[in-house]
């Protein structure tokens, strides 16, 4: 009970809860400047996702690929790298599970579904290596090539799909044969489009935490990450963990994507724009603290809010955008952590008295 | 392709890269101090709201062909304000520089888009306002294709053009620039020869975001003529992509943001090509950024960043 408390009561555990608490406040305080009720549209908010079965597992559904994109833009940042191109490796990843999806479609189930799974990982994985390649080999800045990426990854996207899966006459591929849909809790949730990827989700976020915490491969991605020179100094290869640290975050990436394309779509559009799946991931992962069971945590966060935003604007007219506002304000205190602490000043005070009473 | 087709090609790729040529522009100050800015994408949506609502309501009160002069004043004021919360954080609480950037980003996504829907009844777009007209420059816009691509343009252009110089000048010819570079790369070499690292920093993105607010409000004033969700989609990622192409120097961003605008010039044109009806067009589209990777890769080599990027000024630390 005493190590429960002690978990609860530090720092690092404090100053989110603190900023989630700030953050809902400012939100509520746009709302009241806009004319509009905020108890009304934070009640109508959580109400639509936990208000019926269908709402929560579309959340849920939602949360997912939220969480495996956290994880690659965390992930990346605790070997000491900013990937951008989260949103790229989930368009690979995406199209290569839907090209083995439809390609392969005469193989039997239990073998199509893994492997279409397992390719689209590697493929995000290769996609975002090259960045990691040529920051390690070249020292060019890996912010750049994913950005230049993710425009090249959203292009060659649209091109093999509209090349060879194209189905006639719209601007989508055929159906994806192969399906991580969960039949039977689809039907327990109303026919909401949950799928194994919130497990693959799950299960990758306690790869994570074993790999870096519990391995010297991960030891030295989490030197590398903190100090190159020492690392390097202490004899680590720098330039591999780098690539190895790349690809893994891509692998997350990439099964982020093929959960769309083979849980909830069953096909893949040909995209307009980006997705922008990768610039959630970065939130995610900064709201979680790059931490792995923080970003399950901040994709839960983040998934209910913005599933949530749209009942907002049903209920109370609050235009859903208002839920950026929250969420940001929820990142700039956990990173302005020095407002939160002013803010707890006077409560860390009466703590300290009580305690010498 | 005949001579007049290729001066609007240039005059094109100048229209999309001017707003380019700002963002990237306020990059370099922002990062010459040695302060991350991830949020030139959020810093530019103000700025292209401000325009679309300053100009909205410039035009209404009849302020006729100033209207989107006074667009630009509130991007920029706009563009300042929104920096300051970025330098706040990440000056003053000394947070995580890439963590208060993409605050900015997400800030600025919502509060404008919720901001338009309240000002506009629900509407998801700012009315559609005239913007800048092109302006020909006597005698020089007669020169065979570059008078056509070049002195025929909207003064935002010339305007950015000219900030490219006297930007350049400023980073490496006057002690203002000097302070600032050197707060960036040794702020506390800097510190002890009696400059206020966090006063130049605090300048630094403050002027990024006046910058970005301009290259902001050039999109609206001049391509889309409106502000909604999609009016800057990712043009703030490709200004940094610019910034750091042209290794944190005025004139390498410069070029590499025609570059980029080139490449958003030619889909407009590449139909005329004969050659190009054999490539898919998606290879086309791609080019610009391949080719920024290769040419990453054979030639410019190892990014220049200021040394103290990303580092908190700590005093105590010295």
């Amino acid at each position: 009970m005493n190590k429960f408390k002690k978990i609860f009561t530090t720092d690092s555990y404090i100053i989110p809860f603190v900023a989630i608490v700030l953050g809902f406040l400012v939100g509520a305080i746009v709302m009241l400047l806009g004319g509009y009720d905020p108890i009304t549209a934070y009640s109508a908010l959580f109400t639509r996702v936990f208000g019926n079965l269908y709402n929560f597992g579309e959340a849920v559904r939602e949360m997912t690929p939220l969480m495996l994109t956290g994880l690659a833009v965390a992930f990346a940042f605790r070997s000491g790298m900013f990937n951008i191109g989260a949103d790229g490796q989930v368009m690979i990843g995406m199209t290569a599970a839907t090209v083995v999806g439809i390609k392969f479609a005469a193989l039997p189930g239990f073998i199509l579904v893994p492997l279409a799974v397992i390719i689209a990982g590697v493929c995000g994985g290769l996609w975002a290596g090259i960045a990691g390649y040529l920051k390690a080999k070249r020292g060019i800045n890996e912010v750049i090539t994913t950005i230049m990426l993710n425009w090249v990854a959203l292009y060659l996207s649209n091109y093999i799909v509209r090349a060879f899966l194209l189905l006639p006459g719209q601007n989508r591929s055929e159906d994806i044969p192969a399906s991580l849909s969960m039949t039977f809790l689809n039907s327990l949730f109303d026919n909401a489009r949950l799928h194994w990827g919130t497990a693959i989700a799950l299960a990758a976020a306690v790869f994570f935490y074993v790999y870096l915490w519990k391995t010297k491969q991960g030891y030295e991605m989490r030197a590398v990450g903190y100090n190159p020179h020492a690392a390097e100094y202490a004899g680590m290869n720098v330039g591999r963990n780098v690539v190895k640290a790349m690809f893994i975050s891509g692998v997350f990436a990439g099964l982020a994507g093929a959960g769309e394309v083979l849980g909830v779509f069953h096909y893949q559009s040909v995209f307009a724009a980006s997705p922008g799946y990768g610039f959630d991931g970065i939130a995610v992962a900064l709201l979680g603290l790059t931490h792995p069971l923080g970003v399950v945590l901040a994709a839960i966060l983040y998934g209910t809010l913005t599933y949530g935003s749209a009942g907002m604007s049903f209920a109370a007219d609050v235009p859903p955008e208002l839920i950026r506002i929250v969420i940001g304000s929820i990142i700039f205190f956990i990173a302005a952590q020095g407002i939160v602490r002013w803010v707890l000043k006077p409560f860390y005070f009466k703590r300290k008295k009580e305690k010498v009473l | 392709m005949d001579l007049q087709t290729l001066g609007q090609l240039l005059n094109t790729t100048l229209v999309f890269s001017t707003a380019l040529i700002f963002a990237s522009l306020g990059g370099i100050f922002s990062e010459r101090s040695g302060v991350v800015n991830i949020g030139l994408e959020g810093l530019m949506m103000f700025g292209a709201f401000a325009a679309a609502v300053g100009g909205y309501y410039a035009q209404d009160a009849g302020m006729g062909e100033w209207a989107p002069w006074i667009g630009v004043l509130c991007a920029m004021a706009v563009g300042v304000l929104g920096s300051l919360i970025h330098a706040v954080a990440s000056i003053t609480f000394k947070s995580d520089q890439t963590i208060s950037g993409t605050v900015i980003n997400f800030l600025a996504a919502g509060s404008t888009l919720y901001m338009v829907k309240l000002l506009f009844d629900g509407s998801a777009e700012t009315p559609l306002i005239d913007g800048f007209n092109k302006v020909a420059i006597p005698g020089l816009s007669k020169i065979p294709v570059i008078g056509e691509g070049i002195f025929n343009s909207y003064p935002t252009t010339y305007l950015a053009i000219v900030l490219v110089i006297v930007i350049y000048f400023v980073l490496f010819k006057t002690p203002f620039g000097l302070r600032l570079r050197a707060v960036g790369e040794h702020p506390s070499a800097a510190d002890t020869l009696g400059v206020k690292v966090n006063r130049m920093r605090y300048i630094g993105v403050m002027l990024s975001g006046l910058m970005a607010g301009i290259g902001g409000a050039t999109i609206t004033l001049t391509t889309t003529g409106t502000f909604g969700h999609n009016t800057i989609s990712g043009q703030g990622f490709i200004a940094i992509a610019a910034m750091i192409f042209g290794k944190w120097n005025p004139l390498g961003a410069f070029g590499a943001a025609v570059f980029f605008g080139f490449s958003q010039a030619i889909r407009n044109y590449v139909q005329l090509f004969e050659w190009s009806k054999d490539i898919p067009q998606e290879f086309i589209f791609m080019i610009p950024y391949v080719l920024t990777v290769i040419v990453l890769v054979a030639a410019v080599g190892r990014s220049a960043a200021p040394k103290a990027l990303g580092q908190p000024y700590d005093p105590s630390k010295r």
